[in-house]
């Protein structure tokens, strides 16, 4: 008999509860663990109205805080991912696709809309990570491709918000040659010298760092976000020492002068609004 | 040869054997030529045993055999040395894992880049195991450019383990660098041949690798990770390597029949290392072929296969009406 007894079995918080934006009345600061009402944060676009700490948000928050009236049009709705090299390691890519569609509602890891920003025209392209860690296959590739087939057609400059893990390594060289292919597709925008925006939020690191997301007219980010090529604990590896305090956080990247700018995301529609009128004119 | 992968253990056996069999005959006068003979046979006949059928992860050893040839000794062997090795990227340093420079082929000039594995410790502590820095990417992209301005075709060799994950390659944009790369590449106006001549690993191998053709040698490897660190990641231990290799589709005839590469150059029986001087013609064989029909379109029109080729990879679904 022991003198202590375990009443409640182990982690009983369900994965609702544990939901990026948080539902309910009251939200909890990850950082600061202060309290605001969920409407607070929300109005705020879950950015806390203490510390300033960004949530991580999907596209829908994203459509919703950059297009006008949040009105706007979707490209390529319900294009899905193959498995085109029949992967399995400890479930079958194909389950896990349908799996992280049914529990995110999500096609795949990126979404593109069209719509406009205090009256200029621009196409949006936004990662999801939800999904499978926003990690780049096939999808996300052609995704970037088409919208910006789009941009093309009808001369719009595109931003990308990148949020992810990386490559999809279920997709191994399909999913590397989605660099290749963003990057081409992105050489043809430059040639049309249309603008490019390349917004990097928490946490935009390997192939996808290493390919669209450093490749803007402009490159901004979110504060404090993650941005780096290599992960952190890789990069610990291989020096065998502790890492610097703020390493690879978006002002660091920003002092060592691959970003332009960091953007408090209430202030994100202002500043592209602002960016794509001075281009204009 | 001294170095045995652990699968050539038959052809080792056999290969003492031999070599007990050449000294009886060399101390004794009795003839024991018809055995000698034999064991030959018998080795050419295991090598092809064991080579023909390599499953992917004897193929990745075999591309980090350490007598394999690197990226100089195909462009010595190419160049019959009348290489002119160019050096820094003109901003920070002199990165010794990325080479590069002008160099004759046949009458050609040629800028020729590859990365750099070393031989010994020492070497490859200087040749940073062949992984670059951002300093590395920005030596190979001022080569090309320079290349282009003189209208020089360029050849890339492709053998990293990935580019380098240190905290100064961090600060210095080791993935700007590589992102600026894959971007100017597409758009360079002279022909460009990448071949795969060991690892081509990830993003590290891709930002040399945006070319008109990209071939692969036969025991050659090029994915997204290695089987190791894809293990790691997917199974939490390096166990699962040899699952890994197999499951990431890596070898030259697979990227080949997934469309993603566009040539595959063969090896000699038991791999490169085994008869350098017939890799060296194959390779020499496979970029007179490939700039032979390069040279004849225009820059325009390679540009936009370049564009086309890299753009059509990838599978995706469509929406059904049902939906």
């Amino acid at each position: 008999m022991s003198w202590f007894k375990r009443i409640k079995e182990g982690i009983t918080t369900n994965t609702k509860e544990k939901k990026e934006t948080p539902e309910g009345l009251w939200h909890k600061c990850s950082k600061c663990k202060k309290i605001a009402t969920m409407q607070e944060h929300a109005n705020n676009s879950y950015v806390c109205v203490h510390c300033g700490h960004h949530d991580r948000i999907g596209s829908e928050e994203y459509f919703a805080l950059i297009f006008d009236e949040e009105k706007y049009t979707e490209l390529q709705e319900g294009l899905t991912g193959g498995d085109p090299l029949n992967f399995s390691d400890t479930k079958p890519y194909k389950d896990r696709l349908i799996e992280s569609r049914k529990k995110t509602g999500l096609d795949d890891a990126m979404r593109a809309a069209f719509g406009k920003v205090h009256e200029n025209d621009l196409v949006v392209c936004c990662m999801d990570f939800n999904f499978i860690g926003g990690s780049m296959g096939s999808v996300v590739g052609e995704k970037i491709s088409r919208a910006i087939d789009f941009c093309l057609k009808t001369k719009t400059p595109l931003l990308i918000i990148s949020k992810s893990g990386g490559a999809r390594m279920m997709e191994a060289a399909f999913s590397l040659m989605q660099m290749a292919k963003t990057s081409a597709k992105l050489s043809l925008l430059a040639k049309e010298k249309l603008p490019y925006i390349s917004l990097l939020t928490d946490p935009t690191t390997g192939g996808v760092t290493a390919s669209f997301a450093m490749l803007g007219d402009i490159n901004i980010a979110e504060p404090e976000s993650l941005i780096g090529f290599a992960g952190p604990r890789i990069v610990k590896e291989t020096i065998g020492k502790d890492l610097p305090k703020g390493f690879q956080t978006a002002e660091f990247v920003l002092e060592h002068g691959f970003l332009d700018k960091i953007v408090v995301r209430t202030q994100l529609k202002e500043f592209l609004a602002n960016f794509l009128t001075a281009m204009k004119n | 040869m001294s170095n045995y992968l652990d699968f050539e253990k038959p052809i080792e056996e056999l290969e003492k054997e031999l070599q007990k069999l050449k000294d009886i005959a060399a101390k004794s006068k009795v003839d024991v030529s018809p055995s000698i003979k034999q064991m030959e046979d018998k080795i050419t006949e295991t090598k092809k045993e064991l080579y023909t059928h390599l499953s992917p992860w004897q193929r990745v050893q075999l591309s980090r055999h350490p007598n394999r040839p690197y990226a100089l000794d195909y462009i010595n062997a190419l160049t019959n040395g009348n290489f002119i090795e160019l050096h820094g990227d003109r901003t920070v340093k002199d990165d010794k894992a990325m080479i590069g420079g002008f160099g004759d082929i046949d009458g050609t000039t040629y800028m020729l880049i590859g990365q750099q594995k070393g031989r010994n410790t020492k070497e490859r502590q200087y040749r940073n195991f062949g992984m670059p820095n951002p300093e590395g990417y920005r030596k190979a992209l001022r080569l090309m450019k320079l290349a282009e301005k003189f209208n020089k075709p360029i050849i890339t060799f492709i053998d990293t383990p990935g580019a380098y994950p240190g905290l100064e390659a961090e600060e210095r944009g080791q993935g700007e660098a590589i992102a600026r790369n894959l971007l100017e590449m597409m758009q360079l106006n002279v022909p460009v041949l990448c071949i795969i001549i060991g690892e081509g690993a990830s993003g590290g191998a891709l930002g040399i690798g945006i070319g008109d053709k990209v071939l692969m040698l036969e025991n050659a490897w090029y994915s997204v990770i290695s089987p190791e660190n894809c293990s790691t990641i997917l199974w939490r231990t390096w166990n699962f390597k040899e699952k890994a290799a197999e499951a990431l589709k890596l070898t030259a005839t697979d990227m080949m029949g997934n469309h993603l590469i566009d040539g595959i150059i063969a090896e000699p029986l038991g791999g490169a290392h085994n008869n350098p001087a017939e890799v060296y013609k194959n390779v020499k064989e496979a970029i007179a072929a490939g700039m032979k029909q390069l040279s004849k379109q225009t820059a325009e029109k390679r540009i936009a296969d370049r564009i086309e080729k890299f753009s059509s990879m990838g599978v995706t679904v469509e929406p059904t009406a049902a939906n």
